[in-house]
């Protein structure tokens, strides 16, 4: 790096580790990554429709892989991933909107309630799917 | 420090910033984000019905016209917000330009790709229910 005599007078960001970590940040990550997921897992969901549209064989075997141990994982991660994107979508769009919640003590309990809701929102509809 | 010391009066005029695209991917980052609010509840709450009850009933319920439309939606309005969401992540984190130009392109790629085959499939599965 370039010592501290820069000659480029514009502020720099302030850099990761000067940061003491707090709920808001802790959400903004993760809803990134869930992002990131989400992505990749909908493809898997796609495939699933195309396999659909493709015909009983191609369907069958698509039940056979969503039925096994390590697809019924994935997916329940990728329900919490949803209803984590979804919740602090939300709050994103009413950030932005109508500028609601910005205030500090405001976002850090709703950055907590959006993983209390993601985990307890997935189990609620794990159950129903499993026992209803 | 006054705005003015760092950006020229064109860049300020044409607001457009690093990415060259001023605010529009923000933009329509937020407005697939609100189609899916009413998107994301419907395809869940769907799919969840629909992949229970074996190959018929699925073909049948995507096949029913309100079904197809909301999917070719749902998949129209995720694709697009991923687009965008995965380009942002590629911007942010991929410093040299050759592998950023290359995953930006594929991203694209994958993504269209994806819609078109997701919107045939839906396509042939209504035309086959003969709705």
């Amino acid at each position: 790096m370039s010592g501290t005599n820069r000659a480029d007078p514009r502020p720099l960001s302030p850099h990761l580790q000067i940061w003491r970590p707090h709920a808001t940040m802790f959400a903004s990550i993760t809803h990134r990554i869930t992002g990131m997921g989400l992505y990749f897992g909908t493809f898997l969901i796609a495939a699933w429709l195309i396999a659909l549209a493709t015909g009983p064989e191609a369907y069958a075997q698509a039940e056979a892989v969503i039925s096994g141990v390590p697809a019924q994982v994935i997916l329940f991660v990728w329900t919490v991933a949803v209803l984590f994107h979804f919740a602090g979508g939300i709050r994103f769009l009413l950030w932005d909107g109508p500028h609601a919640g910005f205030k500090p003590k405001t976002a850090s309990a709703v950055s907590v309630f959006l993983y209390v809701f993601a985990v307890l929102g997935s189990v609620a509809i794990w159950a129903a799917v499993l026992w209803l | 420090m006054a705005k003015s010391e760092f950006v020229t009066p064109a860049k300020i005029t044409r607001g457009l910033g690093s990415a060259k695209s001023g605010t529009s991917d923000h933009i329509r980052q937020r407005v697939t984000a609100i189609a899916l609010v009413f998107l994301v509840p419907w395809f869940l709450y769907s799919v969840i019905n629909a992949s229970s009850i074996g190959y018929a009933g699925a073909a049948e319920w995507a096949g029913k016209p309100w079904n197809a439309i909301l999917l070719i939606l749902t998949a129209g309005a995720a694709f697009y917000h991923m687009r965008i969401g995965m380009q942002i992540v590629i911007e942010d984190y991929i410093a040299k330009t050759s592998t950023r130009s290359a995953l930006l392109i594929l991203n694209s790629f994958a993504v269209i790709a994806l819609f078109v085959t997701v919107a045939l499939s839906v396509l042939k599965l209504w035309i086959g229910a003969g709705a």
